[in-house]
């Protein structure tokens, strides 16, 4: 698998850590309530097809990358530096 | 009073050389990463084209000579290796002394893409990654830096602390290119 680093370019899997869902993105606030709350920290979706995620450039630039990726095709859609991503 | 004594990262264990290729450590004077202040990219930029001749590198890319070089080294950030940064550069950007944190050696020779293709993960022959380019990437299992800064030679940086394992891990590699040849 290659992922295409928003400043490095394409590059081998090797050099990416997996976070999971890209939920950290849009974090509640503190006062959201229990239910809010149980469902950043522990419900996630389980797509067959297109998913968000967020991946760190470790063996690299060390930026994390929002990855939109399809688990059926193994394809990339889409990589952008998360900062970009959240506003 | 005790006398002490700077020890370089590679001290006793460079240089080396095996076949076609030399590896050595390089003094590059002090290292100090640059991360540019929100908005103040383009000033900083033009500060240091001034003070040192050398603009604020693009991603992936280095400039200047031995002696006095920046080079990329991720998302708003930059190492600038040898000039002593002055007091406009740390108006416009986070300065940092990293002067004792990296090991900096030189791997230089005719086989010198062979030997560094058995260890990282990204394509450095001259036809895609030319004289001033710079990739963050792996060496091996080590996090480093590598920049091309001549026509068969690189720069590599990597932690201090895994300074010998550097020398290990490419003294094999050295090894691995000599014996074939």
């Amino acid at each position: 698998m290659r992922i295409s680093c928003p400043f490095c370019g394409e590059r081998d899997r090797r050099e990416f850590y997996y976070r999971g869902a890209a939920v950290d993105l849009e974090r509640p606030l503190p006062g959201a309530g229990a239910d809010v709350w149980d469902a950043f920290v522990y419900l996630r979706e389980n797509p067959a097809g297109e998913t968000r995620e967020l991946w760190y450039h470790e063996g690299g630039c060390g930026a994390w990358i929002v990855v939109t990726r399809n688990t059926v095709t193994h394809e990339i859609l889409r990589t952008e530096h998360a900062s970009e991503a959240r506003s | 009073m005790v006398n002490l004594i700077a020890k370089s990262p590679c001290h006793g264990i460079l240089p080396i050389t095996i076949g076609s290729v030399t590896l050595s450590e390089e003094d590059v004077g002090v290292i100090h990463s640059v991360s540019p202040y929100k908005g103040q990219k383009k000033a900083l930029s033009v500060a240091m084209k001034s003070a040192y001749g050398m603009a604020y590198p693009a991603a992936n890319r280095s400039a200047g000579k031995a002696g006095a070089r920046i080079v990329w080294f991720g998302h708003a950030q930059a190492m600038l290796m040898g000039p002593e940064p002055n007091r406009e550069l740390s108006e416009l950007a986070a300065v940092v002394d990293q002067t004792d944190a990296w090991a900096v050696v030189r791997l230089e020779g005719p086989a010198v893409e062979d030997v560094l293709a058995r260890l990282v993960p990204v394509d450095l022959r001259s036809t895609s990654f030319k004289r001033g380019h710079t990739a963050r990437t792996l060496l091996f299992h080590m996090s480093a830096s590598v920049t091309r800064v001549g026509e068969k030679a690189f720069q590599i940086m990597v932690f201090r602390s895994m300074a010998h394992t550097l020398v290990h891990d490419l003294k094999r590699a050295m090894e691995g290119v000599a014996s074939r040849s």
